[in-house]
């Protein structure tokens, strides 16, 4: 006799007791702190920052430590928090020209006004394995102190794309700043999108769907012939109006990493040639993720820019309506729940078309069969 | 108890606002997907985040909440989102059809009929019916403006010309208020003529697509057909097992590893109601033919 499965909730209870033991492991080891996490492991706390559209490095670590260091999981904790916060207004645009900057190279000119800052980067580090992080103790891992600037940075380093639109080489780009920018988590994103939109839909991307769709642009899918015309990392002011004092207060600073990439010019009859951008903007330390957006802004302005759209990159609704992680992630693992009901339909449906199949092969071979009977008594005759 | 660190049923009362001018809307253009500012629920996406959100804007102090998944009240996303509401308003929950003010389901609508004063809220991953036609929402926006549904009965016609049948079994589409072609969830087919001229309310929560939809009581919902090819719903050979209910959509189970099957209706308290009054199954399972047995005993004659 059968019996009902009951106990849902029972299950779900264990299951989060389960998750805790997963998440703190081997007890005998000390705990990680959320410290720990924001200051040893700043590069996933940027990115869960990043795409969970919040700047708090504290509340990602947390997120990160409760997540067991899955980093989608992290940014879906953040999301569900950051829905929860008021909002006040919108922030004066960032003028990223006064950016402190960490690092700050260009590709395409050997030296530029302000310089090139190498800064903090994995290029070239040889990716060997350091096994002296392998050792255990405190202290022992720590870096020696930082070089000394070559020269000083210059609080103001403007931007390249700005130096070159000077001498009409680059476009300027319009920020229609009279107009106040959509909110995409506020309204549904529609198609068409405005450029603002999608640049927030990209900057709350997955890195891993930007990357592969900013690398198909350079095989050939919707060829945009880029140049990174500067890649720049520090941290910015963030300022805002307030109503009743009439002028702009300084609220706090965020990290960056800003890439503009020079694209290929474009030009008719009325307008001489003239180079394109794309423009990536991520939280932290973020160089892959900004240099794909980059790519992929500069492919998704195709119908703007009068190019045939032809690749997978240049259709704005595939790339916008596939970029969330969180709805990505959901929507593949939702999978995961019963579906019993529809897969009950489908048996049913397959198991009758069987049975007819069946019943007509049968219906065949009798006619077949009768036929060779008329065939037989027609020779004997 | 109701959780005190959130706002009665999470969403902030803007946000209620906001959706329930989108449900409105959804009542007063029949099956007409309105687009709508989903937030971000802590829910994933692909979960119910739609369903939980209509809920969340329409449930009051005095509902009675019934949450369902595959017909059941036991399954563990119902549970989940069950909690989830009890824990944020601290309404009466119920597993009972004819007790429930709003029911929240996904993939099944109950064998009990519908009163006038309930509401059904159907959880919905795909809202647009002729996304595997057109993926361009951008497209099917005007093709519903124009009512141009041509795709989908050439479809549907292609499915009898190649297979005998149209294929869809579940998810099967809709035409509502004989104007928009609609998607009635992933719900079987079984349950399709349920939802013409319903006397309760009907709405769907699309949240990851962000649409909701709606359909009013006492509204024609046809499900598309052929007049030589008209809609047949499932039928089973086998009644109920436990409650002996030859009219109820059944859930198969497999029992054994010798092909023995136990057929039981996927409305949980549709069968436990009946076997409350009386009703009773053979309590046996079935068993199926075995095919590649047959296969090669044939083979070896």
């Amino acid at each position: 006799m059968y019996v009902a499965v009951k106990g849902g909730a029972a299950a779900i209870e264990a299951s989060w007791r389960l998750l805790a033991a997963q998440r703190r492991g081997d007890t005998s080891v000390p705990p990680l702190s959320v410290v720990q996490i924001r200051e040893q492991l700043p590069l996933a706390v940027d990115r869960v920052m990043s795409e969970g559209s919040l700047y708090d490095p504290e509340l990602a670590a947390l997120a990160i430590k409760q997540a067991g260091g899955d980093l989608v999981e992290a940014i879906f904790l953040l999301r569900a928090y950051r829905t929860t916060l008021p909002r006040f207004g919108y922030s004066l645009p960032m003028d990223t020209a006064r950016m402190a900057l960490t690092r700050r190279v260009s590709a395409t000119f050997k030296d530029v006004p302000g310089g090139q800052v190498l800064g903090a980067t994995y290029d070239y580090t040889q990716r060997l394995l350091d096994f002296a992080l392998l050792a255990e103790g405190d202290g022992d891992d720590a870096p020696g102190p930082p070089a000394d600037a070559a020269q000083a940075l210059p609080d103001h380093m403007p931007r390249i794309n700005e130096l070159m639109a000077r001498e009409g080489l680059m476009e300027i780009p319009q920020p229609g700043a009279q107009e106040p920018p959509g909110d995409l988590t506020r309204d549904p994103l529609m198609f068409p999108a405005d450029r603002p939109l999608r640049l927030q839909a990209l900057a709350r991307g997955d890195e891993g769907w930007l990357l592969a769709l900013g690398y198909s642009t350079q095989r050939g899918y919707a060829n945009s012939h880029p140049f990174a015309g500067e890649i720049r990392r520090g941290k910015v002011s963030v300022e805002i109006q307030a109503d009743e004092l009439g002028f702009a207060i300084d609220i706090g600073e965020v990290e960056l990493t800003e890439c503009q990439m020079i694209n290929q010019f474009a030009g008719n009859r009325e307008h001489p040639p003239q180079f394109t951008q794309g423009y990536g903007l991520a939280f932290g330390g973020a160089e892959r993720k900004s240099m794909a957006m980059a790519l992929v802004d500069r492919s998704l302005r195709a119908r703007e820019l009068g190019e045939l759209a032809t690749s997978p990159a240049q259709d704005e609704e595939f790339v916008l309506s596939h970029a969330d992680s969180l709805e990505a992630s959901g929507f593949v693992q939702h999978l995961k729940l019963p579906h019993y009901v529809d897969f009950q339909s489908e048996l049913e449906l397959v198991r009758k078309l069987r049975a007819a199949h069946a019943q007509e092969k049968l219906a065949g071979q009798a006619e077949q069969g009768a036929g060779q009977a008329v065939t037989t008594i027609q020779k004997a005759a | 108890m109701m959780d005190e660190n959130y706002n009665f049923s999470f969403l902030d009362e803007r946000t209620k606002k906001m959706i329930r001018r989108a449900m409105l809307k959804a009542v007063a253009i029949p099956g007409y997907q309105v687009p709508f500012g989903s937030r971000e629920m802590p829910f994933a996406y692909g979960w119910g985040t739609g369903g939980v959100q209509v809920t969340a804007s329409i449930i009051g102090r005095d509902d009675i909440l019934k949450v369902i998944d595959q017909g059941a009240d036991d399954t563990t996303n119902a549970v989940n989102i069950r909690r989830f509401f009890a824990r944020t308003t601290g309404v009466a929950t119920t597993e009972k059809t004819t007790a429930a003010s709003i029911i929240q389901t996904r993939h099944r609508i109950p064998e009990t009929a519908l009163k006038e004063g309930q509401i059904m809220v159907y959880q919905v991953p795909m809202p647009e019916p002729l996304f595997r036609l057109e993926p361009h929402r951008r497209e099917t926006i005007t093709m519903h403006a124009l009512a141009e549904y041509g795709l989908m009965n050439v479809k549907l016609y292609e499915d009898i010309a190649q297979l005998g049948a149209i294929s869809k079994t579940y998810d099967y589409p809709v035409l509502v208020n004989e104007r928009y072609l609609t998607s009635p969830s992933p719900i079987p087919k079984f349950d399709n003529p349920k939802m013409h001229m319903n006397p309760a309310l009907q709405l769907f929560g699309a949240g990851r697509e962000k649409r909701i939809y709606a359909i009013p009581p006492y509204t024609a919902v046809r499900s598309l057909d052929f007049e030589d090819h008209p809609f047949e719903v499932q039928r089973w050979d086998h009644a109920c097992a436990l409650c002996g209910a030859v009219d109820s959509f059944l859930d198969e189970m497999i029992v054994d590893d010798a092909g023995s099957r136990l057929f039981v209706c996927s409305d949980s308290d549709y069968c436990g109601e009946r076997r409350d009054t009386g009703h009773a199954g053979t309590q046996q399972a079935v068993k199926m033919p075995d095919v590649l047995a047959r296969a090669v005993a044939e083979g070896a004659r």
